[in-house]
């Protein structure tokens, strides 16, 4: 095949474009690693969360319900992460009980803060779901959860109107670290038909490898937002005094507090 | 919108191009505008997305490395796992494992070098974005890129198919389509045609690409959204289940990784500075075949 010959300005601009080719392949991977340490730019990243959070809900309608399974589909065995056996001296104790002594405190900025024991949760309405797990790693687990709708725990302390976000405060440090684990979720989540406070796993009482004796389900979020070991139910106009300010115990650690994708 | 991204369709002699009779011409080649602004901006963007998406990519994927068919992980039966395990003499190996076969990718896959010594990952340091174990800004750059690339790409695949010129440039016609046979031979010997239109196998790589592997890319990957499957519950019925949707997301990505190094491949040895200057400048050299060839390649038509 004939070729044209190419003239001056074509072969310096062949340079160019080989030159800056070479330049972009090398400096690529060590550049990002060297932006991503880069505070402004963390920052800018961080922002990306809040389009993604204004986008789903968008999308998403308040009632829109995550999928719900049949019996056949539940996984043999609901696989546990982060905490799986608190150590704490108060928990021990519970345990030992069956969580007889438990209580659930749910306070903060309510008209009437109250204490229930786990045979109070247990006369209430229940509502029994079958729902996919999704950890931030990537993993699904199915499995079948009972418990209280946030929403009916929610109507009895009545929120007050400031209140705008719902914090639950665990009983297990994390990894055996200073920190204890906690999560949060906005009005609309936590109003949610599927936000429940679950007591069981597949028709059995919640193991304690799984949160015993109570659980956050909030379907439509991934698995770090399913606080395990709630003992505290907290509402909040905004959570910068708690912990690293950030709502929940990832997220002050870099991971996105809404964690709907 | 600008007009015409993409390859013209009906290319008009760039007014900087020599006349043929210019001295030292070759009378059968011209320069044409080939590429518009936009579709070159496109490319240029798309690329630095592209990279950014598979790093991250691969960044989220070392946190699970492992791939599963269905709505949930079967973790005990993925159909692709990377890890590391200890063999029979006691030396840790990286190996993949896909449908039931094991395959030994010590260094690379599984088990390679980070910072001087060799650890589980699924990935290697430097085919990850951050190079560390840093989910959580693995997926900050990957939806920070994707929020760029996904609109972008849905932007660009309505405009293709609302306008009747950009249809010309990318869908292939009959005539291009019963050419294939030939343009494969003509391949094969190296022999490239360079033309104002892309060929029928060009054509069709660029429709597979562009309207089945990308918006694959994009479905998949928002299937994967908790928030997303309770609004869409069809995507993930759709994909066959959450982890199925995750496998095909993978799949898509090597896809494209696919054809970038078959593109590169094309561009090196299809005339790289002709090609480079056409999605960077948008002037790109043509040169004519014997008329006879032509004609009876139009009469097709």
């Amino acid at each position: 095949m004939s070729k044209p010959r190419s003239s001056g300005p074509d072969r310096s601009r062949r340079r160019l474009l080989s030159g800056m080719a070479a330049l972009g392949a090398g400096s690529l991977l060590a550049g990002c690693d060297r932006i991503t340490d880069n505070a402004s730019v963390k920052r800018a990243l961080g922002s990306v969360e809040q389009l993604t959070y204004k986008a789903q809900r968008l999308i998403a309608s308040r009632q829109a319900l995550a999928q719900e399974f049949d019996k056949s589909q539940i996984a043999p065995i609901f696989r546990p992460n982060g905490t799986t056996n608190p150590q704490e001296d108060y928990y021990r104790a519970w345990m030992e009980n069956d969580f007889a002594d438990w209580r659930l405190t749910i306070d903060g900025l309510v008209e009437q803060p109250t204490t229930l024991s786990l045979a109070e949760l247990g006369e209430m309405p229940s509502r029994t779901q079958i729902t996919r797990h999704d950890c931030v790693e990537g993993w699904s687990c199915i499995g079948q959860w009972t418990g209280v709708p946030l929403a009916d725990l929610l109507d009895r302390v009545r929120p007050r109107d400031q209140a705008r976000f719902v914090v639950f405060h665990c009983a297990d440090h994390t990894y055996g670290g200073s920190d204890l684990y906690y999560e949060s979720l906005d009005m609309v989540e936590a109003y949610h038909p599927q936000t429940i406070l679950a007591y069981g796993l597949n028709d059995a009482a919640l193991p304690v490898a799984n949160g015993a004796p109570l659980r956050l389900r909030a379907e439509r979020q991934l698995g770090y937002k399913q606080a395990k070991y709630v003992m505290r139910v907290e509402l909040v106009d905004s959570f910068k005094h708690l912990h690293g300010g950030k709502g929940g115990y990832w997220e002050d650690r870099g991971y996105d507090w809404w964690a709907g994708i | 919108m600008p007009s015409g991204i993409g390859p013209v369709a009906n290319p008009q002699p760039d007014s900087r191009a020599r006349p043929a009779s210019e001295p030292g011409a070759l009378a059968s080649s011209r320069l044409i505008k080939r590429h518009s602004l936009g579709t070159r901006l496109w490319h240029w963007i798309n690329f630095l997305c592209l990279i950014v998406l598979l790093m991250s990519g691969l960044q989220i994927f070392n946190a699970h490395p492992a791939l599963y068919w269905g709505e949930q992980s079967r973790f005990s039966d993925p159909f692709i796992a990377i890890h590391a395990q200890t063999g029979n003499d006691g030396e840790q190996r990286g190996v993949v494992r896909v449908a039931g076969h094991t395959i030994d990718t010590t260094g690379v896959l599984g088990l390679s070098d980070d910072n001087g010594q060799l650890r589980q990952r699924a990935f290697p340091r430097w085919a990850t974005l951050p190079g560390d174990k840093w989910l959580t800004m693995g997926r900050n750059w990957h939806f920070l890129a994707g929020w760029i690339f996904a609109p972008s790409v849905l932007a660009y695949l309505l405009y293709t198919v609302i306008s009747r010129h950009r249809r010309g440039a990318i869908f292939p016609t009959r005539s291009q389509l019963s050419a294939i046979p030939r343009t494969i031979v003509d391949h094969a010997r190296f022999r490239f045609h360079h033309e104002a239109e892309y060929n029928g196998i060009q054509k069709l790589t660029y429709v597979l690409v562009l309207f089945v592997l990308l918006p694959l890319m994009i479905l998949t990957g928002l299937t994967m959204s908790p928030t997303i499957n309770a609004a869409w519950p069809l995507l993930t019925e759709l994909f066959g289940g959450r982890q199925s949707a995750r496998t095909l997301h993978f799949i898509c990505a090597f896809s494209l990784v696919g054809f970038f190094f078959v593109h590169i491949a094309l561009v090196l040895v299809s005339g790289v500075f002709n090609n480079l200057r056409s999605m960077v400048t948008g002037r790109y050299r043509i040169t004519a075949r014997p008329a006879g060839r032509v004609n009876r390649e139009e009469s097709h038509e």
